[in-house]
């Protein structure tokens, strides 16, 4: 006995937990899943990340993704505009996954980041913690930036054929927030932020 | 160690969202992880037929969703129905060979051989199987990973329906496909969440479903 116990969260076998080397992975030994990682710097990287994620997913979703030059004449679409078209076009539930997968849970996604670490960082734990530490979680798998910037991709080949096409602000922006968001998955190690989150708590609930 | 013993062999649940370990209170209707709140379960509760359910809807869905045009264009000349085997037709014929691979893995592959592999872990699962365990549990892994992609083409659909608003010259729009095509990626999502790894490994004979 000693070291604590984990259960895999795949096979559900019980292990113990082991130290581990820089940057060193624990896999279950039944079934190989991943039971932790070694995340240097963990929530430090997450909340430097989330603020740079922010600022490129404003400006992803204020300029205009791609335009469509024909006969002097451009037509540009940004995020917003593709589903609000969708919308009219009578396809409400497409419009809906569409925005709900693009711009309402990668949006959730990085307020929640900011809610929880920023506080955190500043050795405060913020009221409902534990409910805004399971939205994200439950959030994570439905934020699809990186399968909409592939999308994009392909409906420019498609288009290329018939008029000229313009890459916009956007687009760039897009392709730095799906290296971006894919860099927080990477670093982001909940592990870490709830052993700092008991740590700012019962140093708070000292008097 | 001498056996694999389970957390739940040992009165034990560990939580889904945040992992702590917590004792099972025996008889107690609703417990919650003592440190997230999240409501803990020995397994995920009903997770077979939950997983079943979403599956079938999926599958039933999966045929307009390859059968009704994704996108009608309607120009001065006429006007054109898709569906996806058409698109992917179009981008093979035209010299585009590489788009036609990625739509047809991400647009037809990638939900077919999803709904094949829950078919396949849900048998085994009820039928209390043994075999392949650990390949099993990496497909399981694999599904999880994969079937975000193929969203991929709703994203074409929305944003060349969105810039192609010609009103003079041609209009693009979004077809019946589009919608059936988005609720299979959205519903064999959930039923791979529903879907819970730790049955793989339950073959004692005990039940805890």
């Amino acid at each position: 006995m000693g070291a604590p116990l984990i259960a895999c969260h795949e096979c559900d076998l019980l292990q113990h937990e082991a130290p581990l080397p820089r940057g060193g992975v624990a896999r279950c030994a039944r079934c190989g899943a991943e039971l932790y990682r070694d995340r240097p710097d963990s929530l430090e990287r997450t909340l430097a990340l989330t603020a740079g994620a922010v600022f490129l997913f404003v400006i992803a979703n204020s300029f205009p993704i791609i335009g469509l030059a024909l006969q002097g004449q451009v037509i540009q679409t940004t995020l917003y505009k593709t589903v609000d078209t969708l919308w009219d076009e009578e396809m409400k539930s497409v419009a809906a996954l569409v925005f709900v997968t693009t711009i309402a849970m990668p949006a959730l996604q990085l307020s929640a980041f900011t809610y929880l670490l920023l506080p955190l960082r500043l050795g405060r734990v913020p009221p409902h913690f534990a409910l805004v530490f399971r939205m994200l979680q439950a959030v994570r798998p439905w934020g699809m930036v990186e399968v909409f910037m592939l999308g994009v991709l392909v409906s420019l080949v498609k288009l290329a054929h018939l008029a000229g096409v313009v890459p916009g602000i956007a687009l760039w922006s897009f392709a730095a927030l799906m290296l971006v968001m894919a860099a927080i998955t990477a670093v982001f190690d909940p592990r870490a932020l709830w052993e700092r989150a008991e740590a700012a708590g019962r140093t708070g609930a000292a008097p | 160690m001498s056996r694999a013993v389970t957390a739940a062999e040992l009165g034990l649940v560990g939580c889904h969202v945040c992992g702590l370990l917590s004792r099972a209170v025996p008889g107690a209707h609703e417990m919650r992880c003592a440190r997230c709140a999240a409501p803990l379960h020995v397994r995920k509760p009903a997770s077979v037929s939950r997983c079943w359910a979403l599956l079938i809807a999926a599958m039933i869905l999966y045929i307009p969703a390859n059968t009704l045009p994704m996108m009608r264009t309607s120009s001065l000349f006429g006007s054109q129905s898709d569906t996806i085997m058409s698109g992917v037709v179009y981008f093979w014929t035209s010299g585009s060979w590489y788009l036609a691979l990625i739509i047809f893995f991400a647009s037809i592959m990638v939900p077919l051989l999803k709904m094949l592999a829950l078919v396949l872990l849900l048998l085994s699962v009820q039928r209390r199987s043994r075999w392949q365990q650990a390949q099993r549990a990496r497909l399981y892994r694999l599904v999880e990973f994969v079937g975000r992609w193929s969203m991929l083409d709703i994203y074409v659909v929305a944003v060349i329906v969105a810039l192609v608003q010609l009103k003079a010259l041609a209009t693009i729009q979004p077809g019946a496909g589009a919608a059936a095509f988005g609720a299979v990626v959205v519903l064999t999502m959930f039923s791979a969440m529903a879907f819970d790894p730790r049955l793989i490994w339950d073959t004692s004979g005990k039940s805890h479903a």
